[in-house]
């Protein structure tokens, strides 16, 4: 039995809780960014290009036994490690966890700026679109 | 010598200049975007709603003649910014993109044919290209492109190559939001009219920092925004010669543009009114008045040597940034600089110079066809003002290398 997605999300919390400024959180962050799992690029199609986004992000999502597997990808290293904290809650979980989930965790964090919609890096399409395949795979 | 600014008095003139951003203080190097308002321009806007509200034109009491009074003297205030002949050739709109769209549903409706052409710019804002593919789409009309070289010059001989009887309409930036460049708009109007074709000089971002004599300059018509000149959001200026604006079909029906109405037929009111439909921003408008009195105060010559000054410094400094380059390197270019840097997206540098408390706008600018031409995802775009200062520079270098750092 793998972690819950609370789980993950309090794991999270406890690592960012860690840093005093944002600059040693920015620092983890893009350093999250760097260490996400590569994208095939195979799964780097026009399709596979979530709207909205000043920066490029992929999303590829498939299901393996009764759980959804995600893999994503940005030109954008910020928004890489947002996807790559998404993927480490979302991933591998049942379309019905997915679809239950309440990301609190990135207000927790002090990331919730990055869900802003002026933001237009187009993380809120991504959860949305990761929300969609869990629909669409339940 | 020229008298230089005393820039501590400019910036209190700004309240919004004055405040911590993420914990330091704010540099606002967005003013390509907007600009920022005078003290000035806010108080007149709160009188207004204090002390004068009412509608214009319309009614005979005394606050409706107080506001129409304060509303019409903006348009001559205008008509002397632009050295316009008349009040009756400035129209007022909701901004640039409003002006052009006009033009392009009055004058592109009734002059471009089947067959016809328009030309606009590769240096080119989407509101100065949509609109006149959507008026070219419905009448079948054709657009071409004046190219761009790789320092962000029109070339012009090409743009001679194109014109021809067939060309309706010219329409070009004075200068490109993306990259700064100043467009050589005389040579660019003169060449248009040697074939018969009318041309409409986007001013966005030529007002705030160029001088601009409509009638000098031969302009056909002249568009910009008044919040990106100090005033308010909301209202925008266009500038026709008479001849064209008499001669073009009215836009929007309504209140304000008839003369009289009936069912067997209505009569329009005359110039400016005409394009006036319904009641008008008048509360921005009158507090642009403000931002053009506030603006004119300040000696040009002294406004224009400090923001050179600023561009200056600012390109000398950055182009000691290791793998950074300038896009738009044109010799005349106004207080913008656009950069790329070697492997870093330019969204990750805009996100933690906002850490910083440094604004700075990061993308493609609204100008994707440039971005195309140069093949960029898009650009980081400092933007300066007047009230802008060498220390927020050395700041902003300083920040900007600690940002590489970061993202190294
Ligand atoms: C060159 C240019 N044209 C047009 C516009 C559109 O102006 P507005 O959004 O005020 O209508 C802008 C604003 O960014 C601009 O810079």
């Amino acid at each position: 039995m793998g972690k819950s997605i609370n789980e993950i999300q309090e794991e999270l919390i406890e690592e960012f809780g860690l840093f005093e400024d944002w600059a040693d959180k920015y620092e983890y962050l893009i350093d999250l960014g760097k260490k996400l799992a590569p994208m095939s690029d195979a799964f780097k199609t026009e399709e596979n290009v979530i709207k909205g986004c000043q920066s490029r992000v992929w999303l590829h999502a498939e299901k393996q036994g009764d759980l959804v597997v995600f893999q994503a990808d940005s030109e954008a290293i910020i928004v890489k490690g947002m996807i790559s904290m998404l993927i480490r809650v979302l991933s591998n979980h049942t379309p019905a966890e997915i679809l239950a989930a309440d990301l609190y965790f990135i207000e927790q964090i002090g990331m919730s700026q990055h869900l802003a919609q002026t933001r237009s890096n187009g993380l809120v399409s991504m959860v949305k679109q990761m929300q969609h395949y869990a629909l669409a795979f339940s | 010598m020229t008298e230089t600014l005393n820039i501590d008095q400019i910036r209190a003139d700004f309240p919004v200049l004055h405040q911590q951003v993420n914990k330091a203080p704010l540099i606002y190097f967005d003013n390509a975007a907007t600009t920022q308002k005078p003290k000035a321009v806010i108080d007149a806007l709160s009188a207004y709603y204090e002390q004068d509200n009412a509608n214009i034109h319309r009614g005979i009491h005394t606050l409706a003649e107080r506001a129409t009074t304060a509303y019409e003297l903006t348009r001559k205030k205008l008509a002397a910014f632009l050295n316009a002949p008349s009040t009756d050739q400035i129209i007022f709109t909701s901004g640039t993109t409003a002006g052009i769209n006009l033009v392009a549903q009055t004058f592109g409706r009734a002059n471009v044919g089947k067959g016809d052409q328009i030309i606009v710019s590769n240096l080119e804002h989407h509101s100065n290209i949509v609109p006149w593919q959507m008026i070219a789409e419905e009448k079948g009309a054709e657009i071409k492109v004046i190219p761009v070289s790789d320092a962000g010059v029109l070339d012009i001989e090409a743009y001679k190559a194109l014109l021809n009887p067939k060309v309706k309409l010219v329409a070009v930036n004075h200068v490109s939001n993306a990259i700064g460049t100043i467009n050589p708009i005389v040579e660019i109007i003169s060449l248009a009219h040697e074939v018969g074709a009318k041309v409409l000089i986007d001013g966005a971002q030529s007002v705030a920092h160029l001088a601009v004599d409509v009638q000098a300059l031969d302009m056909d018509f002249f568009v910009f925004s008044a919040h990106k000149l100090f005033g308010p959001t909301g209202v925008g200026v266009l500038y026709g010669k008479r001849d064209l604006l008499e001669s073009m079909p009215p836009y929007q029906g309504g209140g304000e543009m008839i003369k009289e109405v009936s069912f067997s037929g209505t009569t329009y009111n005359e110039l400016p009114y005409k394009f006036e439909a319904g009641t008008p921003n008048i509360a921005d408008v009158i507090a642009f008045g403000a931002a053009l009195d506030y603006v004119q105060a300040i000696p040009s010559e002294a406004l224009a040597a400090q923001e050179e000054a600023l561009l200056a410094y600012a390109t000398q400094k950055l182009q000691l940034i290791p793998g950074l380059r300038i896009v738009g390197t044109a010799p005349e270019k106004i207080a913008v600089i656009s950069f790329v840097i070697d492997g870093v997206h330019p969204q990750d540098i805009g996100v933690l110079l906002d850490k910083f408390g440094i604004a700075i706008r990061t993308g493609h600018h609204c100008a994707q066809p440039l971005m195309q031409r140069y093949e960029l995802v898009g650009t980081c775009r400092a933007s300066f003002a007047f009230y802008n200062t060498f220390e927020e520079i050395d700041r902003f270098v300083l920040c900007l290398e600690k940002t590489l750092q970061m993202l190294g």
